[in-house]
């Protein structure tokens, strides 16, 4: 080789130093976003707090709703909530990841299964009030479940069951073919491989669906006000067949009335909201963590 | 995990078939559904009541008055809130299924006229000056169209949602026809938030219910309101009750089913609605009725329970 | 002896053959529920509107830019309602999207186990406050502040409801993208960085592009839940519909209409009432022709590995 071709060789510039500088730019960027994100969430809370502090107390939760501020209590809303939020999670879970593991595991690539999944995915966008009505004609009046907690809570399915089959097929996608392929190997049956390999090793995707779901559904107003829940009722629900009222229902109430009190009462009922929500989210995450640490 | 699911499944199922006990006395159960604009009275009457009948459940639903007339004439509601009366579809659709209904308002609700707390040169306005504002062929959109001394700059309307009977009225009054408006002006469905908006802007114009006005008299101005010539009204308790304040006072209902009128737990709920209306619909912040007219009102329900047990009884 | 282990082995082979074919009946029996639910909404809605379009011509409401459904004098132009939306899904689109992904990218490339312990609960709790406290946060929080800036901004505009439902799917964006990338095997980021990649360029031109199923997956439940927000945006973006692309001005949603005729005093069998079925209706139809789109874009780029 002569010198002159050694020159005519392109000079390898690795732009080392720039290409670091635009990696920390950019990881700085990302991290200021997402830093953003908390600051949101944590002025929001600060704003809710400091108005919905003071109305706290034993009382607040245990007693019915009242026309005067300082008599007004949370009870029976508090526990409709819960009464829906179980009933649809037992619902909508095992129906939508049976879903979710029907598409990926065993669909075969026919155009009954892409309608199936083109379905899914159009209804994860009808906007919560259709669900109302819906809910409203079948499940109140056709099925004559009436404005139950059942009525609710089947509404209330139909509206998250999207989420968490696209959310779990994500999850389930992400699994290793390895795992699958291995499993069979050894002479598994597809049962037996969906089950007990892939499931486990798709829960903290799923978990996450599932939290997002979950988390949507104990917020909605507007589907559960058409199915029936009323604004006020002073007691719990006995049974999946009684009616209800709910915390989200409650809030928007107190948050329209006119006297300026109860604009904290309605912030005190987001904060026993959020601590329904987070103690859910505790519970999933416990969940997630285990199975996610388990795998890697 | 999913094994809990089903344990606790199957008991909420179990527990379906508990009810609570019945002891000596009134039980049983009052639907109410309906206006969100009647909701607090209704709540106030329902509160006292079951402290005084523990038993009855009175659950209160807010489907709007559309969708508690519709309830009302399927059945699925003893009782309906009801800030406008009742249109012909509504009554046909009764009459279908055989349920007779009785009218019965319980209190006034008084359209107040508002304006920012700065706002210096409104000090009354007239129907006719409303209808310059608001009617959609003249719809004057400075303040010098509306009178002369006025200054030019432009009028930014706040009102109730087109949907409300609120609505309904004030176009009926103000412009002669339900529901002929402009459409530009800002409209919002919470009462709250048009206090928001007209607290917020110098120029602002708006009308909702009393009580509104009421809870926020220190963030707006209100501004007296003259009919056929005669001076200027201001809204308050005495003026909407003994009717002074006019045409802006509306009385608001409730309609109560013949089918359920039959029960005694519903004709107690109604008899101690009307015979406690006066103090609890002052404490919610409307305009009670004058007392003879509850009385009247007492015993026209009565009359209609009557005619309602024999049309039941001679049907069985 | 081997016999009785062979008949054992086909007694078990049939009995797991019938849990097989159980399962996958069952299984499917599920995935039809949506379809079924799909049906429901359709018929719901179409034998609501049937009356509607009765007295309303097609083109006049898909073409109509006035939209007086309970004002006299009447028009059922949808064009305002669809504007509405549109001005708010778009504005919250641009920026959820971005800032959702960055979040993302950062918990799952560079963030510190610890850091990414505590953030990714926070952010699953922003995604379920109900939307009611979003919508207050507007008028209370982020209104007075975009009137700081210019004082003519009316309360109720399009840009605050944006921004809120920004906010508010911005953490189900960070969530599922985050997800989505934290599944790309360690061994596509090892095979970058040993050939001397820095942390962003593995992140943007490897890991990025290896995730985008689920990153699009995330946008397209995001937008869907842009446009089928009701609360927030009625309190915040007021109610008046009004043809317009200006972001400050006061707008109505399709589902802001929705929720006001269905929980209002509305005479139920009316037109007016009928109106919004066809408004449903239409909703449907556009987020159906959505997702088709999408559909079809993902399967030409989705990446598989292994």
């Amino acid at each position: 080789m002569t010198s002159s071709e050694h020159s005519s060789a392109p000079e390898f510039n690795s732009r080392l130093e720039r290409r670091r500088a635009f990696s920390t730019i950019f990881k700085n960027s990302c991290a200021i976003l997402s830093w953003l994100c908390i600051g949101v969430l944590g002025f929001l809370l600060v704003h809710i707090f400091s108005s919905g502090w003071e109305w706290i107390s034993f009382d607040f939760i245990k007693n019915a709703p009242s026309r005067m501020p300082h008599k007004a209590g949370l009870f029976s809303a508090l526990m409709g909530t819960i009464w829906i939020i179980v009933t649809t999670a037992a619902i909508a879970i095992p129906v939508g990841v049976s879903s979710a593991l029907y598409l990926e595991e065993y669909a075969k690539k026919n155009r009954l299964n892409s309608f199936i999944e083109i379905n899914i995915s159009n209804l994860a966008g009808v906007p919560s009030i259709v669900y109302g009505i819906l809910g409203l004609t079948l499940f109140v009046r056709f099925m004559k479940l009436g404005p139950s907690v059942l009525s609710g809570a089947l509404t209330l399915s139909l509206l998250i069951l999207p989420v968490i089959i696209i959310a779990s097929r994500e999850a389930i996608k992400a699994v290793p073919n390895s795992i699958r392929l291995s499993a069979f190997a050894l002479g598994a049956t597809q049962f037996q491989t969906v089950f007990h390999h892939v499931l486990p090793a798709a829960m903290p995707g799923i978990m996450t669906g599932v939290i997002l779901a979950l988390s949507r559904a104990i917020g909605e107003t507007a589907p559960i006000l058409m199915v029936g829940a009323v604004a006020y009722v002073s007691r719990a629900p006995h049974g999946i067949m009684d009616g209800f009222t709910a915390l989200p229902i409650q809030i928007y109430n107190w948050a329209r009335e006119a006297k300026v009190e109860f604009e904290g009462l309605a912030a005190g009922g987001i904060i026993v909201l959020l601590l329904v929500l987070f103690m859910m989210n505790s519970v999933a995450i416990l969940i997630r963590n285990k199975t996610q640490k388990a795998q890697s | 995990m999913k094994k809990n699911w089903i344990v606790l499944f199957a008991f909420s199922l179990l527990l379906c078939g508990c009810e609570a006990p019945n002891t000596d006395g009134l039980y049983g159960t009052v639907r109410i559904d309906g206006s969100s604009t009647v909701f607090p009275i209704t709540m106030a009457v329902a509160e006292e009541f079951q402290k005084a009948h523990p038993n009855v459940n009175v659950p209160v639903g807010v489907s709007g008055t559309g969708g508690g007339f519709k309830k009302f004439s399927i059945g699925e509601c003893d009782i309906n809130d009801a800030s406008r009366p009742i249109k012909e579809k509504e009554i046909a659709k009764c009459i279908e299924l055989g349920i007779e209904f009785l009218e019965i308002p319980v209190a006034y609700d008084g359209l107040s006229v508002v304006t920012h707390p700065d706002n210096d040169f409104v000090d009354q306005i007239s129907i006719e000056e409303l209808k310059k504002i608001w009617h959609p062929d003249s719809a004057a959109n400075s303040w010098s169209q509306v009178r002369e001394g006025w200054p030019d700059t432009e009028i930014e309307l706040f009102g109730p949602g087109s949907d409300s009977g609120t609505f309904d009225y004030f176009t009926k009054v103000v412009n002669g026809k339900e529901q002929l408006c402009r459409s530009d002006y800002m409209q919002s469905e919470d009462d709250n938030v048009l206090v928001k908006g007209v607290s917020g802007d110098r120029d602002s114009l708006a009308f909702f219910g009393y009580v509104y006005y009421k809870e926020n008299e220190a963030k707006l101005k209100i501004v007296p309101v003259s009919y056929n010539g005669e001076p200027a009204v201001v809204p308050d308790e005495s003026s909407i009750n003994d009717g002074t304040y006019k045409p802006l006072s509306r009385p608001i209902f409730i309609y109560l089913s013949s089918k359920s009128a039959v029960r005694p737990e519903v004709q107690e709920f109604v008899k101690f609605y009307l015979e406690n209306a006066e103090t609890l619909v002052s404490e919610v912040g409307y305009v009670p009725l004058p007392k003879n007219e509850y009385d009247k009102q007492l015993l026209k329900f009565e009359a209609f329970v009557e005619q309602s047990k024999n049309n039941s009884s001679s049907v069985e | 002896m081997t016999e009785v282990v062979a008949a054992t082995f086909r007694q078990k082979t049939k009995k797991s053959k019938l849990i097989e074919e159980g399962v996958r009946c069952g299984i499917f029996l599920c995935a039809l529920a949506s379809v079924l639910t799909t049906f429901g909404i359709i018929l719901v809605l179409a034998k609501e509107a049937i009356p509607f379009f009765r007295e309303v011509s097609l083109v006049d409401f898909l073409f109509g830019t006035k939209w007086n459904a309970l004002i006299l004098p009447r028009s059922f132009g949808v064009l305002p309602l669809l504007m509405g939306t549109m001005l708010i899904v778009i504005g919250a689109g641009l920026i959820a999207l971005p800032v959702g992904l960055a979040s993302a990218i950062y918990l799952s490339e560079f963030a510190s186990q610890r850091v990414r312990k505590t953030v990714k609960p926070v952010l699953e709790i922003l995604a379920g406050i109900p939307t009611v406290v979003y919508g207050y946060f507007a008028l209370t929080g982020i209104t007075p502040i975009l009137k700081s800036f210019n004082d003519e901004i009316p309360v109720f505009n399009a840009l605050s409801a944006s921004i809120v439902v920004a906010v508010m799917i911005l953490p189900m964006v960070a969530s599922l993208c985050d997800d989505a990338l934290k599944a790309v095997p360690r061994s596509l980021r090892d095979g970058g960085y040993a050939l001397g990649s820095t942390k962003t360029e593995v992140s943007l031109k490897i890991v990025v592009p290896a995730a985008l199923s689920g990153i699009v997956a995330s946008f397209v439940l995001a937008f869907s839940r842009a446009i089928g927000e009701t609360m927030a945006v009625t309190l915040a973006a007021g109610g008046t519909p009004k043809m317009t692309l200006n972001p400050l001005e006061s707008i109505q949603t399709m589902t802001a209409y929705i929720v006001q005729v269905a929980t209002g005093d509305i005479e139920h069998g009316s037109i007016s009432y009928h109106s919004l079925y066809a408004v449903g209706g239409l909703l449907f139809l556009i987020t159906l022709a959505a997702n088709l789109l999408s559909y079809k874009i993902l399967k030409k780029y989705r990446e598989e590995y292994e």
